[in-house]
């Protein structure tokens, strides 16, 4: 098992470095230089233009500007915001918190209600209940999630006015900020109410980023259920008389959830796309919303930090599942 | 179409006995036109693109002209709408009925565009890549776990943060994170199939590296290059109409849906029609092409078919 851990940790070396040079590259291929980006439309003269050069390190060959970032990555530079004169990092740092929390809510309702929704309609193949959940996962796949944020909002917003249009809790609702969780920061300060906005607030956010990882995975989970359903061992389990509950969620979901681990695992990076727009569309303060801000306001150190961060994030995660089905399924750690 | 020449269907031959064989290509429309999704999903598309093609004729008025005296109409069948706007008018009182027809011409041209790019693109280097083996294929390969290591969104973001905002840019930058899947599929059925007899003997009957590679080979991998391809087709409309509601692709005053809807983000409280109208159009093409490229696996995956 740790050769297995060790020989998946060896493989991801070359993307990871890869991953490093995109960002490298990214500030380089803009068009026009840096110094002359970050200027902006006031302009800069040419003196102060060549020292801020040097100052930066532009003026060195390419492969020595990859080295001293690389170096500066290692000690946990990832360079300043433009606009807030902050470290990427220390912005990075407390803005992932919301995304998180957004995201775990998340996958979570996409977890237990697309397995759930795969395998009744497996066990119903053919028969309506397989037909309307697999239409409803077909409309959830092809769905413009930014558009359906805006339907929700129209409906329970602005119409029924369930739910709040925008941000993490209501401003009426003052607590130290220990985690960075909502959820458990407003439960921590004991304050009433507090617990039930930061809820508020979060629903309809996490039903738009659960949206296409619930359909993927209730599909995935119809598929798998099925051909495990077909296995010769599924029918001896029948045979022998278990009762059928038995055999579909003992003897069938275990092998099904097989593959079902890896679909939700890529889901993962199909989130941190949907949090680009959920959280612009809802002002949910962060990491998306704060990476099409600093595109906007052209902040491309962050640009360049954050792509680096949310990479190296979902890279992580993608090892972490991968070591995981290694863990499920010792037919893959063996070979 | 060549896609059907699946070697999986071939084995019809082998047997001399029973009902003559059926043309390929037949027996997959017959399986797949048994589909009634797949066949809705073909119409609804069908209609897309007469739709697109007749724009000028079907739009009762032009994308641009502004009616002054219809700012924010309602669709004609509410209270206060107006026979000649159908679904309204947006704020600058722009009929939405006829830029929606208008807007099926981009994103038709955008899934056409991005995924021919990223079709051939992929093709050539999952090729290249399962023919040559070796570094050359861990070397591609490795550029290809590059870019799929990037939310595909966000990936498309700075690419077109870089070579700037707009149409074109934006089906580019979205060809650059699709061509991957292309590219793995591909050399993945390569390698499969290029152990087979049929490659060896072509390849002792004097065939080249090129020919083995085009005619001998690729056209046996189609399947399911054909069935990504049309989930390519419906993800980049997708992306592509996000990024038009971020700002970074098609910009204003162009009718393209994601853009129309970005356009119509203020109007949230007061006029829901154009809110919904662009999103509604959205849907119903993706759900199509979605139902269509379900319908293809199930025909061109000979494991999922029912014997």
């Amino acid at each position: 098992m740790l050769r297995f851990i060790l020989n998946r940790l060896v493989l991801i070396i070359p993307t990871f470095v890869g991953i490093t040079l995109v960002a490298f590259l990214f500030i380089r291929l803009l068009p026009g230089d840096p110094v002359i980006l970050m200027a902006g439309e006031r302009g800069v003269s040419p003196e102060r233009h060549a020292e801020l050069m040097a100052q930066f390190g532009f003026d060195q060959p390419l492969w020595k500007q990859y080295a001293d970032y690389v170096g500066g990555l290692l000690q946990g530079d990832f360079g300043y915001s433009f606009s807030t004169k902050k470290p990427v990092l220390t912005e990075f740092m407390s803005r992932f918190p919301a995304t998180l929390e957004l995201a775990v809510c998340a996958i979570v309702l996409a977890t237990v209600l697309g397995v759930a929704a795969g395998i009744l309609a497996a066990v119903r193949r053919g028969g309506w209940i397989d037909q309307l959940t697999m239409g409803t996962a077909l409309i959830g796949y092809s769905m413009p999630i930014f558009w359906w944020a805006l339907l929700l909002i129209i409906l329970f917003s602005t119409t029924l006015g369930w739910t709040p249009v925008s941000g993490r809790i209501s401003l009426m609702q003052f607590f130290p900020d220990v985690t960075g969780f909502m959820l458990i920061d407003s439960l921590l300060s004991g304050k009433p109410g507090a617990f039930w906005s930061a809820v508020h607030h979060l629903i309809l956010p996490t039903i738009v980023l659960a949206t296409i990882p619930l359909a993927v995975i209730a599909r995935q989970t119809r598929s798998a259920m099925l051909e495990v359903l077909g296995e010769i061992y599924i029918m001896t389990a029948k045979s022998k008389g278990l009762a059928p509950r038995r055999v579909v969620w003992l003897h069938a979901l275990r092998n099904a959830l097989i593959p079902v681990v890896t679909t939700i695992g890529l889901q993962v990076s199909v989130l941190m796309g949907g949090a680009i727009l959920t959280e612009t569309i809802f002002s949910w303060p962060g990491v998306g919303k704060w990476m099409i801000d600093s595109i906007s306001r052209r902040d491309y150190q962050v640009v360049q930090g954050g792509l680096l961060l949310i990479a190296v994030m979902v890279m992580i995660v993608n090892l972490t599942v991968d070591i995981l089905y290694g863990l499920i399924n010792p037919r893959v750690r063996h070979r | 179409m060549s896609a059907t020449d699946d070697p999986h269907i071939g084995t019809a031959e082998q047997e001399p006995l029973g009902p003559p064989p059926v043309a390929p290509w037949r027996e997959n429309w017959r399986y797949f036109t048994s589909n009634r999704g797949a066949v809705l999903g073909l119409t609804v598309l069908g209609l897309m693109v007469l739709t697109a093609i007749f724009a000028p004729l079907i739009a009762p008025h032009e994308t641009a002209t502004q009616y002054r005296d219809a700012l924010l109409a309602p669709p004609a069948w509410t209270a206060n709408g107006r026979a000649e706007f159908l679904l309204g008018t947006d704020a600058l009182g722009r009929d939405i009925l006829s830029r929606l027809i208008y807007g099926a011409r981009y994103s038709l041209a955008i899934g056409l565009v991005v995924v021919t790019l990223a079709l051939i693109s992929g093709i050539l280097v999952g090729l290249v890549a399962g023919y040559c083996g070796g570094w050359v294929d861990a070397l591609i390969m490795r550029v290809m776990d590059i870019i799929l290591a990037f939310p595909s969104l966000l990936l498309a973001l700075v690419l077109v943060a870089i070579i700037g905002p707009g149409l074109f840019n934006a089906m580019l930058a979205i060809a650059v994170v699709l061509q991957p899947h292309f590219a793995r599929l591909t050399r993945g059925a390569v390698m499969a199939e290029k152990s087979r007899e049929y490659v060896t003997s072509a390849k002792v009957a004097g065939a080249g590296h090129l020919r083995l590679m085009l005619v001998t080979i690729l056209p046996n991998c189609l399947g399911p290059l054909i069935v990504q391809a049309t989930l390519s087709f419906s993800n980049a409309i997708l992306d592509a109409a996000a990024l038009g509601f971020l700002g970074m692709g098609a910009q204003p005053p162009t009718p393209e849906w994601g853009t129309m809807l970005a356009e119509a983000r203020e109007f949230i409280t007061s006029a829901w029609w154009v809110v919904t109208m662009p999103g509604v159009a959205i849907l119903i093409t993706v759900l199509a092409i979605n139902l269509i490229g379900d319908g293809l696996r199930d025909t061109l995956d000979p494991k999922l078919k029912r014997s």
